[in-house]
């Protein structure tokens, strides 16, 4: 466990109970009893001097919270899964495809995709992320129509991607080709933006474990992602975080599905390498 | 019937004669409370589910009255006692009319 | 802050009236209380509501109720807008007179659950929800 400076004041202050929760705790999480997830890891070799140790959300929220991700039955996030399992297996567009047709046994094809993504891919020479490869797939080999960025069974197929690779460290790659991109949204991690002047950075590297309001600063991982925001009882990807993050420091947003947001999210994964890949996520 | 409606029932498959067990049961369902607005102002109408019930060959384990307050994709953990193979049967009632069962077989070692 | 005399009385005759009654509910949770009990005397004891001290999101709380010997038991949210919850009422094969759900608060405020027993009689349990406003977007 790690203090600042200004975390130790805050620690000080919520001692007297009513708020006894302040930092990160040092809970373990299984799901279904079996799926053991890495929820703390010594930090990638590209943030030293930034970070030590690199810690999943989950660390962040309460017990009864915690205890909903603890078994696949109580997270609301595998309804969403549940839908996407009848999408894999259902023929859409002018091929008479379905994702099965190619892909089959979505846990076994699928496992230790979400892991490695955003991942350059080298015959499109681009970077992309999941939702960028379902729809490679849905309009090229289907014949189908593309999802919009962020539209329901884009965010659904997510999580059942993510969901068949729980458990597995994340390793995204950041070197090679994918690099430019890297830097770039390396870059953007750390520029203050908006009326606050905020950067990510300024809460979740130099704040996490700290309140702001009434809640609690994680480091902003997103080996967690997609999440089932108890706050809004739907399903989150990194994307469309990324948006309310950069509106809460009053700035005009870059666009879910955006360039900036894909750069973004391939800097911001590559931090969590070595958490274990554990969407869906329960947080608040 | 409304869209998307699904209900989830987790349930051991063997049980002792005489066993209590516990049953979990999740359905996905807005449950719009009847409170909100929508973008005009206009309130958005109540839809929940109102009501659960679970039997065990035809006799009551449990039967929950639902209110506006039960939160989206209800859920509810209970226990019940098996006396005998036979089957869990679970309703939830919709304000639009729509029934949604499940049922569960239980054999007895 | 500055308490003017008035201030300074009606704060004492608040705190008189929560130490006369600790359990206060609204009207609309009193009419719940009264059509569910039929007016009937309500105990202490005997209900057991578990709920956190802290919910991290209003939307979505867990609670349980459980009452040795319940025929029904009534979970109430006393400062929701309409403060019904839920009546579980336990059938002849019910394990235990007991039950887990995920409920909406609209803020801090007091969950009650009361049982109605085998015998006709009532018991009742209160718990203080405190719900916190999240710091980003919340």
């Amino acid at each position: 466990m790690k203090f600042k400076p200004m975390s130790a004041i805050a620690v000080l202050a919520l001692s007297v109970p009513t708020l006894g929760m302040a930092d990160a705790d040092d809970d373990s999480l299984v799901i279904n009893g079996e799926i053991e997830i890495v929820t703390k890891a010594p930090a990638p070799a590209h943030l030293e001097g930034a970070l030590d140790e690199i810690m999943s959300g989950w660390h962040f929220r309460d017990d009864a919270t915690q205890a909903m991700e603890m078994d696949d039955f109580d997270n609301p996030g595998m309804l969403f899964v549940e839908n996407a399992m009848g999408v894999w297996e259902t023929v859409d567009g002018s091929e008479g495809k379905s994702c099965a047709s190619c892909h089959g046994d979505v846990a076994e094809s699928m496992k230790g995709v979400k892991a490695v993504y955003p991942k350059w891919n080298e015959a499109a020479g681009e970077v992309r992320n999941l939702q960028m490869q379902f729809n490679d797939c849905r309009t090229n080999r289907m014949g189908a129509e593309a999802w919009g960025y962020d539209a329901g069974p884009a965010k659904d197929m997510e999580a059942l991607i993510a969901s068949v690779s729980r458990g597995m460290p994340v390793n995204v790659a950041i070197d090679g080709p994918a690099k430019a991109m890297w830097e770039k949204g390396k870059e953007m991690f750390y520029t203050r933006t908006g009326q606050l002047d905020l950067s990510c950075a300024s809460c979740h590297e130099q704040n996490y474990g700290n309140m702001i309001r009434a809640d609690h600063l994680s480091q902003g991982q997103i080996n967690a992602f997609p999440v089932y925001r108890l706050k809004d009882t739907k399903l989150t990807t990194p994307q469309g975080r990324f948006k309310g993050c950069v509106r809460d420091t009053r700035a005009e947003t870059y666009k879910p599905g955006s360039e900036d947001f894909l750069a973004l999210e391939l800097y911001v994964a590559s931090r969590g390498n070595g958490l274990s890949v554990e969407g869906p996520s329960v947080r608040n | 019937m409304a869209e998307g409606v699904k209900p989830r029932v987790k349930a051991p498959k063997k049980a002792a004669a005489g066993e209590t067990v516990t049953l979990k049961t999740l359905i996905s369902h807005k449950m719009e409370s009847g409170q909100r607005k929508n973008k005009d102002g206009s309130i958005i109408p109540r839809s929940i589910i109102n009501r659960f019930t679970c039997e065990f060959n035809g006799k009551s384990v449990i039967d929950v009255t639902l209110e506006p307050a039960i939160s989206t994709n209800p859920y509810f953990e209970f226990e019940a006692i098996v006396p005998e193979a036979g089957e869990f049967k679970f309703t939830w009632y919709d304000d639009d009319g729509s029934v949604y069962e499940d049922a569960k077989p239980v054999e007895v070692a | 802050m500055e308490f003017s005399r008035r201030d300074t009385l009606a704060l004492g005759l608040g705190a008189a009236a929560l130490t006369v009654l600790p359990f206060q509910v609204n009207a609309a949770a009193e009419d719940a209380i009264a059509a569910f009990t039929g007016g009937a005397d309500v105990a202490e004891g005997g209900v057991n509501l578990t709920a956190p001290e802290i919910a991290e999101n209003g939307n979505t709380v867990p609670v349980s109720v459980e009452a040795a010997g319940a025929s029904e038991i009534l979970l109430l949210a006393t400062g929701n807008p309409t403060p019904g919850v839920a009546t579980f009422k336990f059938g002849e094969l019910a394990g235990s007179q007991s039950a887990s759900t995920r409920i909406r608060l609209a803020g801090t405020q007091d969950v009650v659950a009361i049982a109605k027993m085998a015998d006709g009689s009532f018991a009742k349990a209160a718990s203080t929800v405190k719900v916190t406003i999240g710091g980003c977007g919340g």
